[in-house]
This record gives structure tokens, sequence and C-alpha cells, in this order.
């Protein structure tokens, strides 16, 4: 551990202010459950924990038919998946944010540090680009709405500028017969890396796909949405064929790496097993049969 | 010797009482390493290598030292040259060079995450940026991780005084050049050839199993003062007091009884906490500072630089006749030792063959250096690896000879009148008792259902330790006895112990209370571990009660005035003949207890046993599963773990101790690996990307416990805890196999490594 100072913010001004004055070694703190990992194994410089959690914007849910879901970026995941109008509406989200760490870890952890940390692993990112997520954010240079799949720039890295931070994340209304299915594959059952993941988002007039998103993570350096297997979907009847030719899109975008998690080989098959799956997931959601 | 061929009822033996220690441990109380405070603490890290090999050719210590908070700072040249010889650990013996360069480097690093220096500093964060401020200048040196190619001549020479050590009648001798083979060692019996000749059916296999760790949750910790005066306190996690008492005094050069080790409560071991890792560099800088130096250490460094057992790689031929009688076996194990020698070779080769009477075999085994962190024992220290070797061989002859493949087993069963593979003779054994169990259980008569699921069996065998344990016992006053115990209580020791004096005693578990005490306060004992400690500390528990009853009857006759041999201790009551009213003498042990001080004193006795009539265990486990051919995910649908217990003392810790060794076993078999990149660094050092198994990844796991009583043990206790780790990974292999058609031949059967069988090459 190093030694490291604690800020709390109030107000999203006080959290700029603190930002701004703090340098590039002062961090943000939402649940911590990253960046306090990092500290403790000295993986990067920090001087200054900003922590937002008392800013009222920042935490809490809301919904409203026709509007969609507004999350506040440092809302512990337990309140998350436990909304009602989340688990009606936005399964995606409630499978993604119920696997991240344990039950400790989600009493802390948030969709905003999940998509701030930027790992290519990250399992509420897909959920979140599949959704079709967007992030409000704050920063000395004003507020932006940052579309999620154009939030991560690489390993670690995003769109954020320096003292920039998210405010809140909305997600637009579900079409009335959609569906949406998150799921990731580890070794383990729980406390786990994803070795890939996918999030998909589909809805259906009779049985043709009017709309479809795919997104998928770790098998690239920044989670993906894959446009082709959305384009292999689209306008077509949902069948075995549509959904492998999604699930074969999804493959061909995926560019992993191999390491101990997992090999190449492995994660391209793994992310067109999980792609099919979701698809057929989210289709019987979608179909009301679930 | 006591035999016990029936189980005799007991009063305490095989009931299930809360253990003593068991409220502090649920509720937080007990103290373990990281709750050690004292006054004026210091505070210490160590720094390690960045390398997997490397000579240092400069450390300069000098701006750390400098560094204000900094107290102290430790290199190995602190350390007094070692005595050559070897340091007796009571189970297994360290040699202390070799013991001191692994606690902090000498001329060379052995592997990626090596100790190098230590600092100790008013706070943890100054220590850690102190390592920040050590220079030390490598020359990197070409690494070897993997056993086979450590064997080859023109392999990177880790020891240069390293010769082999031949230890295998009719062995080649080798050249007197460097190597990294320590040990080559063999046990032979019958007529090889001869056997082969004899076979009609012969089939050969190879194995390779992942490097493993213990996984104990509590990292090793250390806290240790040196006072003024020269005598040394050390608080610390270990399987052993007395073992860490005999390191530090090698390591330091100063007197056994100048050091006092405080064994503090133990969050797990599985072996890897008999060696000394921290307590010894604690004490250095304890030296040095005049303070107190409290030392813990960081779960990476614990995956990098302690434990695991040996990655192996091992050879099996089997010959048999047409009816399944195995007329032959040859096995060759060669195990990496990682830094320095020591792999559990030698367990490793008695083991092999251990549930099997089979006439003629040889066993080869080869001790190997690698870069990899110095092996430690992990439960059934080298037993795993040969015997998973020869279980999945044993699947595939059944297959070949169509025959239920526990007929086979038990066509070929050890039993007492036959020898072990080194050639002695079997006492009364359980190895058929558990096969016919595992036949008869309804587990193994279901049917399996659905799609690609498997099931499979395997036996496991250990031999266990009996070596040397003391104690002693007051009686109180009030008729309860303190019971203070040298060994260590890891899976519930206190009970195990007490149980057996309160039953030799006929009393209440209530009426006993186990203590758990330093070196200076009980005789010496050996470590808790070989799964000796219920033995060896039940035979001194058994002495101990017969002794006090000697003495309680003596008592009685002395106040009744009547002739010790005309007294009688039964149940806990004290009877002699009728007085001279004709009336009944009687008297419960709680009263002459009230009395003993008034008639002589109280009693308190102490007692020392070292016997070897230690009793083999064996496990026989049944596993259903499933595997997921698309994503190659191994999914236990039924896991029933059967085992010749001797005698559960305790039941519901005996159960526990299976269902840990399934656990761990699982977890060999599934997920546990190391990486390592082509550096030789380890890169998966977090309990994240180390795979243990966690509670959702295991069915419930069902026990029989089968009792065959140990001869060698008053109450017919064999060790139970290192039987059940051996069969788990046969077992599953050949499940599998009973799946989806594939034959995996190494470990991990990870997801990975299945669908590297199952997937098309190109894809
Ligand atoms: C035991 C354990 C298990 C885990 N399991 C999983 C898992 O299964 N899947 C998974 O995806 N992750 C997992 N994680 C990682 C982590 O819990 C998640 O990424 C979590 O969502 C991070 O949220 P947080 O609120 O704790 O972020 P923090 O740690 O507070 O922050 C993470 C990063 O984001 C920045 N940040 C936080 N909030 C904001 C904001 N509003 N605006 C800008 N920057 C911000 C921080 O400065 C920091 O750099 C696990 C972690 C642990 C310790």
């Amino acid at each position: 551990m190093q030694a490291v100072k604690y800020a709390r913010a109030t107000s999203v001004d006080e959290a700029v202010q603190m930002l701004r004055d703090g340098g590039d070694v002062a961090r943000v703190l939402a649940g911590g459950t990253d960046l306090i990992v990092l500290a403790r194994e000295r993986r990067r410089n920090i001087d200054l924990f900003v922590d937002v959690k008392h800013i009222p914007d920042l935490t809490g849910i809301t919904y409203a038919t026709g509007q969609g879901l507004t999350v506040g970026a440092a809302t512990p995941l337990y309140q998350v998946y436990n909304h009602p109008d989340v688990k009606a509406h936005y399964p995606a989200l409630v499978e993604a944010s119920h696997v991240i760490g344990g039950t400790a870890i989600q009493g802390r952890a948030s969709l905003g540090g999940n998509l701030a940390n930027s790992s290519p692993a990250a399992d509420g990112i897909p959920a979140m680009i599949a959704l079709g997520g967007i992030a409000h954010t704050a920063g000395p240079n004003g507020a932006r709405d940052i579309p999620i799949t154009e939030f991560c720039t690489g390993p670690g890295r995003n769109v954020l500028e320096q003292g920039e931070f998210i405010v809140t994340l909305s997600f637009p209304d579900p079409a009335p017969r959609s569906g949406s299915a998150w799921e990731r594959f580890i070794p383990r059952n729980e406390m786990d890396i994803a070795v890939a993941n996918a999030g998909v988002y589909l809805a259906l007039d009779g049985d043709t796909v009017t709309e479809a998103r795919v997104a998928i993570g770790a098998v690239a350096p920044t989670p993906l949405l894959v446009p082709a297997a959305a384009e292999a979907l689209i306008g077509k009847p949902l069948t075995d064929e549509t959904i492998e030719a999604a699930a074969a899109a999804a493959k061909d975008a995926a560019t992993p790496i191999s390491d101990m998690r997992g090999s190449e080989q492995q994660r391209k098959h793994l992310v067109a097993v999980l792609v099919k799956r979701m698809l057929n997931q989210a289709a019987a959601r979608a179909r009301g049969d679930e | 010797m006591v035999a016990t061929p029936e189980k005799p009822t007991y009063k305490v033996i095989g009931t299930r009482p809360i253990r003593p220690d068991g409220m502090d441990k649920v509720t937080g109380r007990a103290e373990y390493g990281a709750d050690v405070k004292l006054e004026n603490v210091l505070y210490g890290a160590v720094l390690r290598s960045p390398h997997a090999h490397a000579r240092i050719k400069r450390i300069d210590t000098s701006k750390a030292e400098a560094l204000p908070g900094v107290k102290a700072v430790a290199t190995n040249a602190d350390f007094p040259k070692p005595d050559a010889g070897s340091i007796d650990l009571g189970e297994g013996s360290a040699n202390p060079v070799w013991l001191s360069e692994n606690m902090l480097a000498g001329s060379k690093v052995l592997y990626h995450g090596h100790a190098v220096a230590a600092v100790a500093a008013t706070e943890l964060h100054i220590a850690e940026d102190a390592l920040a401020l050590i220079e030390v200048e490598y020359e990197v040196l070409p690494h070897v991780i993997d056993v086979r190619e450590a064997m080859l001549p023109n392999a990177p020479v880790l020891l240069d005084d390293l010769r082999t050590n031949v230890r295998a009648k009719g062995a080649d001798t080798p050249k007197d050049v460097p190597t990294n083979i320590a040990l080559h060692m063999r046990i032979e019996k019958g007529d090889i050839e001869a056997g082969f000749a004899e076979a009609e059916v012969v089939i050969e296999r190879e194995f390779s199993t992942s490097q493993a760790h213990q996984g104990y949750i509590e990292p090793q910790n250390g806290t240790a003062f040196w006072n003024r005066d020269g005598q040394l306190t050390i608080w610390c996690s270990t399987q052993g007091s007395f073992a860490v008492r005999a390191q530090c005094s090698a390591l330091l050069g100063i007197p056994e009884s100048r050091i006092k080790v405080i064994p503090m409560e133990i969050g797990g071991g599985f072996g890897g906490k008999l060696t000394v890792y921290l307590e010894p560099v604690a004490a250095l800088l304890s030296r040095k500072s005049h303070r107190p130096v409290k030392m813990w250490m960081p779960r990476a460094d614990i995956i990098r630089a302690t434990g695991p057992t040996s990655a192996t790689h091992n050879r099996v031929k089997i010959g048999a006749k047409r009816d399944g009688t195995i007329v032959a076996a040859e096995v060759n194990l060669a195990y990496a030792a990682g830094a320095y020698p020591g792999a559990p070779v030698g367990a490793g080769a008695l083991c092999a063959l251990g549930p099997y009477d089979v006439a003629n075999q040889r066993i080869d085994g080869f001790d190997v250096v690698t870069n990899t962190p110095k092996t430690q024992a992990y439960r059934a220290p080298g037993a795993p690896a040969s015997e998973y070797a020869v279980e999945a061989t044993l699947d595939e002859l059944a297959e070949q000879l169509q025959i239920d493949p526990m007929d086979l087993r038990l066509k070929n069963a050890a039993k007492e009148g036959g020898t072990n593979s080194a050639g002695q003779p079997w006492p009364r054994i359980g190895a058929e008792a558990v096969m016919q169990a595992i036949k008869n259980h309804p587990h193994y008569n279901s049917e399996l259902h659905g799609e690609d699921t498997g099931r499979g069996v395997a036996l496991g065998f250990w031999f266990n330790g009996g070596m040397e344990s003391s104690s002693s016992a007051t009686v109180n006053s009030d008729g309860t006895v303190s019971l203070i115990l040298g060994s260590i209580d890891i899976g519930g020791s206190r009970a195990a112990l007490a149980m057996q004096l309160a039953e030799t005693l006929g009393l209440t578990l209530d009426d006993i209370n186990p203590h758990m005490v330093d070196t200076d306060s009980v005789g010496w004992t050996g470590v808790t571990g070989g799964s000796r400690t219920t033995f060896a500390g039940g035979w001194v528990a058994y002495d101990l009660g017969e002794e006090i009853k000697k003495r309680v009857v003596e008592r009685a006759a002395r106040m009744w005035n009547v002739e010790a041999d005309q007294v009688s201790y039964a149940d806990g009551t004290i009877t002699g003949p009728d007085d001279d009213e004709g009336k009944p003498r009687s008297m419960t042990f709680k009263e002459i207890a009230k009395q003993l001080q008034r008639t002589g004193g109280l009693i308190a006795v102490s007692a020392t046993s070292r016997r070897n009539t230690q009793g083999a265990a064996y496990a026989g486990h049944i596993v259903d599963l499933k595997v997921d051919r698309e994503t190659g995910k191994v999914t236990i649908l039924r896991y029933t773990a059967i085992q010749d217990v001797g005698t559960a003392i305790h039941p519901a810790y005996v159960e526990g101790q299976m269902q840990g060794g399934v656990a761990q076993g699982v977890g060999m078999a599934l997920n546990e690996e190391y990486f390592y990149d082509s550096e030789g660094h380890v890169l998966n050092a977090s309990l994240l990307d180390y795979r243990m198994p966690v509670a959702n990844d295991l069915p419930m796991i069902d026990t029989e416990l089968v009792e065959v009583p140990n001869p060698g043990h008053p109450y017919g206790v064999r060790g139970v805890g290192e039987a059940p780790i051996v069969p788990p990974t046969p077992a599953i292999r050949n499940a599998i196999y009973d799946a989806i058609g594939v034959r995996m031949y190494s470990t991990p059967m990870s997801p990975r490594h299945i669908l590297e069988e199952t997937l098309p090459r190109e894809d």
C-alpha cells in the first residue's frame, strides 16, 4: 500500500475542483474495488482519492416508461440488480452486475467504476453497450454525453479527459417485444475474470429482427460492439442460420490475445458460443417465453 | 501392542462434540499471527528477484538504510555461515545452506520471486518504499522451468556443486559434472523382466502434472523479538513450532534453548508451513534494530515464492494377464524440486502402486532442480502425481481387458500378508475393504443420466507418519484435566487428542482442557503433517491416561490402606476391595481428585511417544460429471469419497478432512496451474488467476467411513488427512473419458486444455 490522501466531494462542481487541483495523481474513488487494489499493489502512482459517493447525482436509479433508465455512476451494483425496473426491462444489466465480484464487492462496486476502469474483460461494459448506454460526464471543460461504445480506447484507457468523470449512465427504454441477455465464460463458477463475455439486445416484429446490438468482451483491447453481427440479424427472421451468422461475425470481429486467462483460439471459439447462447436467450425473452 | 480386531464400544471416541477452540474461531476471537501486537514494533518487507535465474553481482542497501523510518536492512550476508549437515524437522530434513539461501538469496537468485533483501521500518509503506531504493545488479542467466528440460545434459545448471546421488541398484553411475538431477532413486521387487515376459497385455502411458499450490488462506507471517540478552521469541503460523525453532537455530547460529517459538492459530498449511520463510528474517532485522519486527507475506509473494508441490512427468508401464492379474509394473517419476533439491519423489515412488499387490515391479524416481520456487510438502506429498499415472493407466487397462475397473482393482488389491513396494510386509490394511465398499455403494450402482455425462473411479493410498510427540497433563482438584499439547492444531487436534485422553480416563470431553503451547512449555513434538498427529498425539494421550490411572489407583490404595493390585479403574471410577464393614469401596475420578492435594499432591504427568506403527490409509472415490463440449468446462454432478479411516475419533472432522482433500484434489485436477512467460516469470500470482475451486464449483461431497482399525494404535487410529487428495485427479480424468471419449494425459484438465483436445486444430 502507498500513503494516499482522501477527500470527499459533496457536489459535482466540488469534485471537478478537487480533481483539477489534484492533478494526475488524483483519482476518482467510487466503490474502490478496482482502485484500492491498484493502490495496494502500487500499480499506479496515486496521491489523492476523491470520493464521489456522497454526491447526490452519482447514486440512485430512476426509470420512466418511454424515457428509459438513469443510473448514478457510483450506485452500488446490488442496488442495480435489485431494482424492480432494471429487473423488468434490462435483464442483461442484472446478469452482468450480479456476477461482478461477490456479495461483498457488489455492496460497493459501481457501473461507473467498471466503465472508467476500462478493462478489456470488464463484465458490465458489453451489457451496457448492448443496451445502448450513454455516459454523461462532467469536467473542467463542461458536460459531455458519450456513447458507451465509444468510451474505451484501450486496456485501462478511455476518452475521459484530465479531471473529467462520469456522473450518470443512461439507457433507452427497450422496445416492447425485445429482450437482452449477458453471459461470460469463466473456468470456475464464480470469482473469476471473463475469458470471453457477450451481451446482446434484440427486438422482434413477429419473427423478424428489427433491432439488434451484439457486444463482446475480453477478446480485443476494448469491449466491442459488433455491427456486422447486428447486420446478420436485422430485417431477417431469427433462425439457427441467422444466429450462427451473427455468432460468426462476432468471432471474426474478435482479435484476442493468448494469455494465462485464455488462448486466442479458445477465446474466438467461446465468443461465438456465447453470442449464440445469448441471442437465443434474448429472443426467448423478447417472445415472452421467459 | 494393543490389538483391536473388532471395534470396541467407546464412550467419547466416535462422537461429534463441538471442538474446544471452535467458538473462538468462528467469532474471530482466536489469535492468529496477524493479531500479534507488540509495543514499538517495526514492519518488515522483502525485496524479491525479478528474474528466474541470475547472478547477484552487487547489492547496495545504503539508500534504503538512509530513508527516514527505516531501522534495519538485511541480506544473506547477515546470516552466519551455516554448518554443513542437515536439520532434522521431525518429518523430513533441511539442508541449512540451501535453507539460508532460500530465506535470502546467496550469490544467485534461482526463481522469480526469490527473496533478496529485507527492510524493517516504522510503517509498512515506508519499508515498501525502501525496497525500491535497494540497488541490485544482476547478471541474468538462462533458466529452465520444465522438469524434462532440466534433466537434459545441456540444461542451464542451477547449483554448481550439485551431483546426482544415485540410490538405484544397477543404475549407471553419473559423470562428475554439474547437473540438475539431485537424486536418482529406485525401489524394486521381484523380477521385472520375468514379469513382463509373463504378461499377455502390456500398456504404457505418460502423464504430466502441473505445479500446484497448497492454497492456505492465511498468509505466512512471523514476528520476532531478539532482546538484548540474546533471547529470541518468535510468533508465527506454523505446522511445527519445534521445526521453526530448529531451523532458526541453525540459520541464526544460536542454541535452541535461547529461542522460544509461540505458535499462533493457523489458517491452513497443508504441508506449506513446515519450513520457515519470514521468521529468521524478522529475527535478523530485530537483532539489528533491537525492536520487535512483524512480517507477513503478500499473496503474490506466497504464490511466487512459497509452497508448491512438484510439477512432474511420469511414465507407467503395466503388464497383465487376460484375467486382469497384474504381473509387472514399471514406473518412472521425474519430479521438479524447484530451486533446491527435495522433491517428494521418494514418497511418490512408495505410493505409486500402494493399493496393489504387484509381484514384479521397479519404480525409478528423479529429484530435479528447476528455476521455480523450492517445492514444499503438499498433502500426501508426491502421491497424487504418481498414483494419478497408475490409476489412469489402470482405467485404460480395464477397458482393454473389458473388465469392470473395480474388479480389476479388487483382483490385485494389496492385503495383509503381502508386501509393499519396498518389500515390507503389510499389517492389516483396508485396501480391499475400500474397493469392496465402492463396488457396493449405491452411487457406483446407480444409473448415469444426461448427455455428455461420465463416471470415473480411482483409488488413493498414503502411508501416514508416526514419529515423536509429547504432552503433559495435570489433574486439577476439581477433577478436570489440563492437557498440554506440543502439536499444532490445524484440523481439530485439540479435540481429537483430548477425546482420546477422555476415553482412556473414562471422562467426558468437557473434563479435558487442551492447550497448544510454546516450545518452552512442552516436550519435543513433530510437525502436524504426514497425517501423524491424531495417531502419535493419540498414543501420547493414551500413555498419559494410563499413567494417570496408575497413579490414581496407587493413591486410592494408599488412602484405603490396601494393595494397589486390589484396586481397579474403569469408566472413571476407582473400585477397591470391600471395607471392614463389608461395604464396597468406590470413588469417582472427581471424588479422588478433590482429595489429591491432601493425600500427597496433585498428579502431573508427561509423556513422549515415538512409535512407527502408523497404519496406511486407502481412499476410493466415485465421481459423476458433465462436460460442456462447447466450452470444455467440467461440472461435477456427484462425488462420493470412501476411505478406510482406522477409527474415526471425531467422525465429523474425519469427514471434513475427506471433503477438504477432495476439494483440493478437484482443484489440481481441473484448474490449478502456474503460467510462466518465456523469461520464467510467474504470471498468475493471485487467487484470481491461480484458480482454486470456490464453494459453488463443488457439489456436496458424500463420505463413507470404512473402519479397519490400525493394529498399531490403542484406538485403531490411522491418519486420514492426506489420502483423500489422491484419487480426485484420476477419477475425474477417467470420468471425462466416459463422458466425451477424450483421454487427458496432463493436468489441469481445464476448459482450455479440454478444448485443445476437442477443437479442430485449424479452428
Ligand atoms: C474480488 C473482486 C472481484 C471482482 N470481480 C469482477 C468481475 O467479476 N467482473 C468485473 O468486471 N469486475 C470485477 N472486479 C472489478 C471491480 O469490482 C469492477 O470493475 C467494479 O465495477 C469497479 O467499480 P468501483 O466502483 O469499485 O470502481 P473504483 O475502484 O472506485 O474505480 C475504478 C476506476 O474507475 C475510476 N472511476 C470510478 N468511478 C468513476 C467515475 N464516476 N468517473 C470517472 N472515473 C471513475 C477510478 O478512478 C478508478 O480508476 C472485481 C474486483 C474485486 C476486488
